[in-house]
Formats: C-alpha cells, structure tokens, sequence
C-alpha cells in the first residue's frame, strides 16, 4: 500500500512537471520587431506600412490579439542602413525580446538581416524584400517570404505586355541603379530573350537612384522612338520619370510598362495617360476586382484612407500579409499544441507550408520547400474613370503563382531561360475596370 | 554619333548645367568669403524646392503666372530665414575657431533640416509643375523639349552669373565683400564691418542654393533625402572649378553637363560616375581645382 501511495504521487509529479515543459506559459504580450523606412526615399513605402501595421495591430488587439495575447509593435528604421541597421536589430530581438521580427522592405536590407535571424533563431519575415537570391542560395529555417519575389512580378508583367501588345519589335529600359534595377531588368530580359527573341533592346539605361531630372534619358528615347519602354523604378524618381516623359511626349509615342508603378498612380493623379502597362509586386490593387465588393476589404482600405489621406498601397497589403501569416502560424501551432501556447520552435514548424488568406487579395502559400511565398499577380493598363481624380486599372489579368514562380531549388534565371513562346497562351482571367 | 543626336545632347547638356551651377555657385560664394564648407547648402537646396512647390500650390488657382514670383518669394525667404540663422547663430559663434567645427556645425544643421523637413512635408514625393507648364515645348529635329528647362533655366543662369560678376565687380557693396574676402583685418581696420558682409554673403549664397531648388521643383518630384545627393554633386562640380570661383563654377557645371549628356547618348552605363570621374582627374592634375590657385598661408 505504501508503494502504490508512493507510486501514485511519483506519478503525478511526473505528469505535472512533463505537463508543464510542454506547455508554454502564455505570455502577456506577443512582442513584433519591424524594419521599416521611416526616413530617406523609400519611406514612400515604409510610412504607409508603418500606419498599417499599427492598424492592424490596433484592431488585432481590439478582437483578443493573437491566440488570445496582445501584439505590441517595435519599429526600426531601415534608412539608418549598414551596420545601424543590424546592430539594432540585434538590439530588439535580444534585448526587447521580440517574438517574431518582420523585415524588411530593401532587398539590402534582407541580405543583412536573414543570416542574423537564422544566427539568433528568431522567426523573420520577409515581408517586402524582392531579391529573388535570398531563398534560392541557402535553406532557411526561421526565415520566410509572407510575398512573392521580383521573378514572378516581372514575368507577370512581362506575360501582360506580351498578351496584349504581341508585335513590339524594340524595346529600351530605364530603371534606378541599384540592386532593384539591375535585377528586374535581368528578369525581365531574360524571359523576353526566351519568350519572344527578335526583340532588339535599343537602349538600357540606368540613371543614378534619386536623379532630379532625366531631361536627357527622354531625349534619347524620343530619338530612338522604342516601341515599348520599361521602368521598375518606384517613388519620386519613377514620378519624375513619368512626368518629363509625360511633359515631351513620350508617353504618347511608346508604350510603358511601370512594372511596380500601382504605388504611384495615385500621387500622378492625372499626369499619367491612359494605356500604360502597371504591376503591382502581387496582386494588389485597393480595387481588386475579386475582393472590391467584401466589407472587410472595404472597411480596411476605407480606414486607410481616413488615417492616411490615400488609398493602400501594395506596401500595406504586403505588412497584412505579414501579420496573417504570424496569425496564422500561431493558431496553427496552437492547435498541434492540444490548445497550449506554443514554444517558437513550434511556431516556426508550422509556419513551414502554410496557407493563409488576408481577404485583400487571393490566398497566400510559404513554399515548403524554401519557405517562399507564393502569390497571385495582378497587372492591368490606366484608364479614365468618372470620380476618381487619378487613373484606375482596367483589363487587369491576375497571374496564378503556380504558373509564373520558379520552381523551388532551381534558379530564377536559369528557369526563364527554359521559358518557350508558347508561355505567354496560358490563360488568366481578364477584369474590367467598373 | 551624328550632327543631330549632337545637337541634342548638347541641349540637354546646358539645360542640365543651367541648374547645377544655380545650386553650386551659392556653395562656392560662401567658401570664397567665409572660407566655410556649407554642408548645410543641400538642405537650403530642398527647402527651396519644397517651400517654392508650396507657395505654387497655394497661389496657382488664383493664376498661374503666379507661380514664378512664388519661386523667387521663397528663394528668398528661405536665403533670409534659413541662411541667416546657420551663419548669425551657428557659424557666428565659432568665427576664429578650428575650420572643422564650422563642418561639423553645418553638417549638424544639415541633419537638423533633413528632419525637419520630414515633419513640415511628409515623405510622399510632392510635385507641382505649374511654373513648367505654362510655357510650350519647343521641337528640335522632331525631339520636343520644354522651354522651361531649354532657355528660361540657362537664361536664369546666365543672368545669376552675370548678375553676381556685375555686383561683386561693378559695385560697393560688391567691392566691401571683395576686401573682407582678401584681407578681413585689413578691411576691418578701414571700418568695413566684416560680421556683415559675411552674413549678407551667406544669405545670398543660401538664397542662391534655394533658387536652384525653386526652381527645380516644377520638374522634379520633392522627396526625402534630396538635398543630400544636391549637396555632392554641387560640391564635385566647386571643388572641380576650385572652391571661391564663381565663372570657374559656370564653366565646371557647362563641362560636367555636356559630358554627361553626351555619356549618356554614347555609354550610358557611366553616367552616374562623370562628374565625379572629372573631379578626381582635375584634382590629382591641379589639386586648387581647374580655376582655382594656390593660396599663400598668411603668418
């Protein structure tokens, strides 16, 4: 009898303790370290994603936070740039004791930080960072991409511009130097050279990032007179562009393609024409033609626009994006973990393949296999609309992941050279603008 | 190349030195008389630009010929405002001291500026092109350009650069600051009042900096971060000239505009690096700058 008494208590500290290692105590506050550019050129993208994140943060918190705790947002500012940046990334991950960090928007950015996320065995998310390398060079545990990479959204671009202007013979680029540039233009010449090899690129041109003026640039397009003309530029620079080309009549003689130009068109107001070519890194577009009739999709952008002064742009869908996928992870960890708050090897294991839906555009899936993103493309041409003071999109096709994202462990470039002309006849659905 | 596409660049090349030196003759001025590197100039560059698009905003519903007074108001105003508090009560102070404290004090007010020109305009690029607008473009072998930036900004800077030989060379005022700039113990001794000349010197080349961004801004988006690639450039294209010379400047930016032109219409891929390729030439050849002269040290 005093055995089994023994026994019986022996047991039940065992359970207890066992019990206890499995389950995580749930902390008071779920903690998210953000990289964003609060200053310097590209804060056009980082302060619109900024104000979503602590809107979403907001109203995440108002419905019970995650898994029932609270999110609380620390923010990095990405323009300090080089070792500031990682230095206080380190700080916020070590010190601040974030649970998951979101970073970042540059490319540079990702390159810097994704070895020190895997080195500190924090879950990153690589929420806006294009560079299509990152995940292609090395498995990654505690980092993933919440979004697609530049191979996708210039092939998307590139698909539209050849589905709807199929005889081009010349085409001239003009693109930022710097990373951005440089890449999407590999990407985008790549699959053209594969898809369609009689074009002749007469004119490849890479003004300095953060050029005042491109007087020059224009004259020798218009000289050239280029049947189409690309630029992935972004922010004040693609504006600039856009608008002394606008003002000499360049727009008018060649076709443009603004591969990343949706962040735009609202400051451009009605200085861009009609008929050009626009991406919008995923498919993003506060008018998604699937989603613009959902409540939650309208109310969101509606509060946007309220707080901010102008409708999302794809900067802000890519932070939602982020904040579902964490959402999702947890509650998905939750769930293997019979209920219990969840270690964050846990999270990061079932972050690993998951699918989730943010309702502002077609569901999102981490690729297993590299943990990348894969996401819908939308692309569309501007068009006049009565009661809108800047151009909307109209016949806006939206690309399936699955067809245009390279397949995991084989290079971006190597896989659109594989690429044959009878690419482009893929169907995709076409949307009208009203 | 032929005779046409040479044309053209050589019109986009004095459209783009028009500017340059508009931006680069105030930062010049200011070494000349002070003996200061303004690294401040790029920030007065962009307050410039952002108060001009301001004030064009504002005043072209009510018409648009507005516009252009609006541009020289706010070069002004920024010259007086701006320049005159950086050079009464940062500069001021440190007069006679270590020339690398006068640095360091613009470069603080540089950083100073950068952010608060963040909080007054926001990070959204701002545009308002008005001003460029109003007059038609002009074609050229069937190339249309605008004739805002083909003959208004180098007719602008051709008048500066007249503007300023006049009045340093033609008249008294011009004539106090050419002393105090040769010999400021000299002229001091013969009651010149040197704490003037050197304030009013740095509100012009501070309004001179904030012309240049006013009138940029019609063809150009205002964005962060702008004043800071204005103040490189218009540091390359001074120290090339040799700092303190102003028709050296002139010349300098002609150069480093047509060269770029013609850079771009021949091997694109170097565009980014001409003016500063030019610089380090000029400078390993004659260190004192293509214009510049050696100085000999006072004891």
């Amino acid at each position: 009898m005093q055995f089994l008494k023994a026994a019986v208590a022996a047991g039940l500290v065992v359970a207890t303790f066992t019990g206890t290692s499995l389950a995580q105590t749930k902390p008071s506050e779920l903690k998210i370290g953000i990289t964003t550019f609060l200053s310097g050129p590209a804060s056009v993208f980082g302060v619109p994603a900024k104000a979503a994140a602590e809107m979403i943060a907001e109203d995440l918190n108002k419905k019970g936070g995650i898994g029932g705790v609270p999110v609380k947002l620390s923010f990095i500012d990405e323009g300090a740039g080089g070792e500031a940046l990682v230095s206080n990334y380190r700080r916020v991950v070590q010190d601040e004791k974030v649970d998951a960090t979101f970073a970042s928007i540059s490319s540079g950015s990702c390159t810097q930080l994704v070895p020190v996320a895997e080195d500190l065995k924090v879950m990153n998310f690589m929420w806006d960072c294009g560079a299509a390398s990152i995940l292609e060079t090395k498995k990654y545990r505690y980092n993933f991409r919440t979004q697609a990479n530049g191979t996708p959204e210039m092939l998307a671009v590139l698909l539209y511009l050849l589905k709807t202007k199929p005889d081009f013979k010349t085409i001239a680029v003009v693109n930022q130097d710097y990373a951005w540039g440089r890449e999407s233009w590999e990407i985008f010449s790549t699959a053209l050279k594969a898809m369609k090899p009689d074009v002749q690129v007469v004119a490849e041109l890479f003004p300095k990032f953060g050029a005042p003026d491109y007087s020059t640039e224009v004259s020798r397009l218009l000289a050239l007179r280029p049947d189409v003309v690309l630029t992935t530029s972004w922010g004040g620079d693609l504006d600039t562009l856009v608008r002394q080309a606008g003002q000499r009549g360049l727009l008018q003689q060649s076709t443009f393609v603004l591969g990343i130009g949706e962040s735009s068109i609202q400051r451009l107001g009605k200085d861009l024409p009609e008929g050009l070519i626009v991406g919008a890194r995923g498919d993003h577009w506060f008018l998604h033609p699937e989603k613009k009739n959902d409540a939650a999709f309208k109310a969101f952008n509606e509060a946007f626009k309220a707080k901010t002064g102008a409708w999302p742009i794809y900067p802000v869908y890519h932070m939602a994006q982020a904040f579902k996928a964490l959402q999702t992870a947890y509650d998905k960890a939750i769930k293997s973990n019979g209920g219990n708050w969840p270690t964050r090897e846990q999270v990061v294991d079932a972050t690993a393949g998951t699918e989730f839906a943010t309702g502002f555009g077609r569901p999102i899936t981490l690729r297993p296999e590299d943990n990348q993103g894969l996401e819908a493309q939308l692309v569309g041409v501007t068009k006049s609309v009565p009661g809108y003071d800047f151009k909307l999109l109209d016949n806006i096709m939206i690309f399936d992941p699955k067809m245009i994202t390279n397949p995991a462990g084989v290079r971006s470039v190597e896989w659109l050279k594989t690429l044959k002309p009878d690419f482009v006849k893929m169907d995709v659905p076409t949307f009208k603008a009203q | 190349m032929n005779s046409t596409l040479a044309i053209l660049a050589i019109l986009d090349g004095i459209s783009y030195a028009a500017l340059v030196f508009l931006v680069s003759v105030g930062l010049s001025l200011i070494f000349g008389v002070l003996r200061v590197v303004n690294v401040a100039h790029g920030s007065l560059y962009a307050f410039g630009a952002y108060l001009a698009a301001t004030f064009s905003l504002a005043i072209a519903p009510i018409s648009p010929w507005l516009t252009y007074p609006a541009l020289l108001a706010a070069s002004i105003v920024i010259g007086f405002v701006c320049g005159g508090f950086i050079e009464r009560f940062l500069l001021r102070p440190l007069s006679g001291q270590e020339d690398v404290l006068q640095l360091l004090i613009t470069f603080a007010a540089f950083m100073i500026m950068d952010n608060l020109q963040r909080l007054i305009w926001g990070v959204q690029p701002i545009f308002a092109a008005e001003p460029l607008r109003l007059l038609p473009n002009v074609a050229v072998f069937g190339v249309s350009y605008t004739s805002y930036q083909v003959i208004l900004l180098p007719g602008v800077a051709l008048a500066t650069l007249f503007g300023l030989r006049y009045f340093l060379r033609r008249t008294l005022s011009g004539a106090v600051i050419l002393a105090v700039t040769e010999d400021r113990e000299a002229s001091t001794a013969i009651g010149i009042d040197a704490k003037r000349v050197y304030f009013v010197t740095f509100v012009i080349g501070a309004s001179l900096a904030a012309l240049g961004g006013a009138l940029a801004s019609p063809t150009t988006s205002l964005v962060p971060g702008m004043g800071a690639d204005m103040i490189v450039l218009s540091f390359a294209v001074a120290a090339t000239a040799g700092l303190g010379q102003i028709e050296g400047t002139a010349l300098t930016a002609l150069m480093i505009g047509l060269t770029r032109a013609f850079v771009i219409y021949l091997q694109p891929e170097f565009e980014v690096l001409v003016p500063y390729l030019l610089m380090v030439l000029v400078l390993l050849v004659r260190p004192f700058g293509l214009f510049g002269a050696v100085q000999v040290r006072k004891i």
